[in-house]
């Protein structure tokens, strides 16, 4: 579904991603582990067109996408949930949501629309009983159901989310990566996930990728990281 | 035949083209920050394995040979420390000074799957019961079937290399449906059942899998018709992994390399050359998911060619031709190459099957001689000494014919050329 080759990233002439090379394919879940500043949100930037300039292919149903617009991506299926959730504070749960559907947002589609916020409801049942609430008065736990919502609701293919567990209590870490599992289950929705939580990607995903300093230096399926010692050593302080 | 890992092996070519890049790409990162000797060779070079954008970049990097890994003794192209190691084995030494390779925790996992792939294109399943006759031990031979096996599910008889009648017994009373040996070893195993009378057909045998040396279709057949088998060849080095880099299908035409795990190149052994599809030529490898022990462009010293056709069995893992030569093994008599296995096509087609033969090379006056011994069955040395000196003649002419080249040739009694299948063929005095 998604296949990445040799892709460089540069601020200015400043090189952020070195040759990075990884895929996903549909229906799976696969993570990108990494520390701080090793180039994890580059590479999801650059993979929805917020990166100036990008040397390499980005592929996305076999079709290069590394010099589309962010709009355009959108609409071809890929829906990104940024780092900092970066919701629109001043406005209701429900017209955050609505944004949303920027991609297909019409009068004819109203039908859609509603059955989209009906079946986010369903997941989500805490945004229906907060809808009229301000974005901006939710708290982080659901922020962040709000945020991973709104790219619901453009019906994507490919999902992007970055370090979607940041300052978030244990437990409601645990509904929302539940919640991500069993839509993956039940939709087949392809999850590519960033996060500095390793415990918690290596339990959900089914396959990842580590990246240092711009390079992806490891990949495996996901016994084969739990396997790999230089994993447990840098990323899960075991031994 | 099943094939294990249908996801992998029957990947598209751009499928496969990616997962090489990741893992190429990983790889070399890997291997510049952990071994010392490609760091410094790719400094030397200046060579970034951070500027590699396809896998054509590969071809910028220098071959690794066995010298330099002999150089690295024992543990310095190791690529993770010894804590992370959970095996070690040896290569043989029989060219030079043994090798030791190490083996991660996730190297294992996938040794067992590749030699596990072996027995699933051969069709061995979890009903089978199958006797590892490879020596356990530092060779690679034993304990990569094993598991490989023990993950196919077969019942496992690890016999190793013991001797060859209690073998039998064990293959008889314990139902032994497959065997994996080397080809010498198999042989070994047909003349003794002969000379016990023990016919194929009291036993269970319906699968070999010879590997570790190098065989020929004749030999094939042989062994077909005497343990009443299917025989598959499969193709490893301890360097690289052991048993696993490539196997047979049903087919039988060419052996299928693992690629998610190897990249395959031929060169020309003569200047490196690197050589296209259907050239005959040496095999270089890459490993691209080996933690402990990755190498870089490793020249196998084994001669043979590459297939892309398509093959019928589903995979679509690129084929290389039956090795049946060492670029060691190559004699070059005044000035001409020639190769043992020559020589044995030549002595099968006269005699009609494989004869125990040896090739002793000198030189007189500047003058290269080569004297060809075979041994002869019994039943032939019983015969007039006419049809003896016939077999010589016609030996000799068809060398002439074949090679222009003019042997003496001496037949000698069964069993005076003593069997040992890491030693080759051939007595090079013209070096002492």
């Amino acid at each position: 579904m998604l296949k990445i080759r040799s892709l460089r990233s540069y601020y200015e002439s400043l090189c952020i991603l070195k040759s990075v090379s990884m895929h996903v394919e549909k229906g799976e879940i696969v993570t990108l582990i990494g520390a701080n500043g090793s180039g994890k949100s580059t590479l999801l930037n650059s993979i929805v067109g917020l990166m100036p300039r990008v040397v390499g292919a980005i592929l996305f149903e076999e079709k290069e996408i590394q010099h589309l617009s962010s709009n355009t991506i959108v609409k071809l299926g890929i829906a990104l949930v940024p780092e900092g959730r970066q919701l629109f504070s001043p406005m209701s749960v429900l017209d955050n949501l609505i944004l949303g559907t920027y991609p297909y947002y019409s009068l004819k589609n109203r039908q859609k629309l509603n059955e989209q916020i009906e079946w986010i409801f369903n997941l989500f049942p805490i945004l229906g009983t907060r809808r009229k609430q301000l974005a901006g008065t939710l708290s982080g736990g659901e922020q962040q159901m709000l945020s991973i919502s709104r790219a619901l609701m453009s019906d994507p293919k490919l999902l992007l989310l970055d370090e979607p567990s940041v300052g978030l209590a244990p437990k409601i870490i645990e509904n929302i990566f539940q919640t991500l599992g069993e839509l993956n289950e039940k939709t087949g929705l392809t999850v590519f996930l960033v996060e500095q939580n390793v415990n918690l990607a290596l339990d959900i995903c089914q396959r990842g990728y580590v990246i240092e300093t711009g390079q992806i230096i490891l990949s495996g399926e996901r016994e084969e990281l739990i396997n790999n010692k230089e994993v447990l050593r840098a990323y899960l302080g075991k031994e | 035949m099943p094939i294990l890992n249908k996801k992998y092996e029957t990947l598209s070519h751009d499928e496969l083209v990616q997962v090489q890049l990741e893992r190429l790409q990983q790889t070399l990162s890997r291997v510049y920050r952990r071994v010392s000797y490609y760091h410094n060779l790719f400094t030397k070079i200046e060579f970034d394995p951070f500027e590699i954008s396809d896998l054509e970049d590969l071809k910028k990097i220098p071959f690794t040979t066995k010298d330099i890994l002999r150089l690295a003794y024992p543990f310095d192209m190791f690529a993770v420390p010894l804590l992370e190691v959970v095996r070690m084995h040896s290569t043989s030494g029989t060219t030079g000074q043994p090798l030791v390779v190490g083996y991660t925790k996730n190297d294992i996992e996938h040794w067992t799957e590749l030699t596990a792939r072996i027995l699933a294109a051969a069709g061995v399943t979890t009903d089978d019961i199958i006797q590892i006759c490879f020596p356990y031990g530092l060779f690679t031979g034993g304990l990569g079937f094993h598991y490989g096996a023990e993950k196919i599910g077969a019942s496992v008889i690890p016999s190793s290399e013991s001797d060859i009648e209690h073998q039998i017994i064990i293959m008889k009373d314990y139902r032994t449906s497959a065997l994996a040996c080397t080809p010498s070893y198999a042989v070994g195993l047909a003349e003794v059942m002969r000379e016990k009378g023990i016919t194929p057909a009291e036993l269970s045998l319906r699968v070999g899998l010879f590997g570790a040396e190098p065989w020929s279709e004749q030999l094939r057949k042989e062994l077909e018709e005497n343990l009443a088998i299917s025989a598959f060849d499969n193709y490893g080095l301890t360097e690289i992994i052991g048993p696993g880099v490539s196997f047979e299908c049903e087919n039988k035409n060419g052996l299928h390399i693992s690629e998610d795990h190897f990249i395959a190149e031929i060169i020309d052994p003569e200047n490196g050359r690197i050589l296209g599809p259907e050239e005959q030529g040496e095999l270089v490898l890459t490993t691209v998911t080996k933690e402990a022990y990755p190498l870089i462009r490793y020249r196998t010293g084994d001669l043979t060619q590459l297939f892309h056709d398509r093959c019928s069995c589903g995979r679509t893992f690129v084929k290389m031709k039956k090795v049946s030569e060492r670029i060691d093994d190559m004699i070059i008599l005044n000035g001409k190459n020639m190769f043992p296995s020559q020589f044995e096509q030549i002595l099968t087609d006269i005699i009609g099957k494989t004869p125990n033969f040896q090739l002793v090379v000198d030189r007189k006056d500047n003058i290269d001689k080569l004297e060809i011994q075979v041994e002869v069955s019994g039943d032939i040395f019983d015969d007039e000494m006419k049809k003896l000196t016939g077999l010589e003649l016609s030996i000799l002419k068809e060398v002439k014919a074949q090679l222009d080249f003019i042997p003496d040739v001496r037949l000698v009694e069964p069993r005076s050329i003593r069997r040992d299948p890491k030693k080759r063929a051939v007595i090079d005095k013209r070096k002492k």
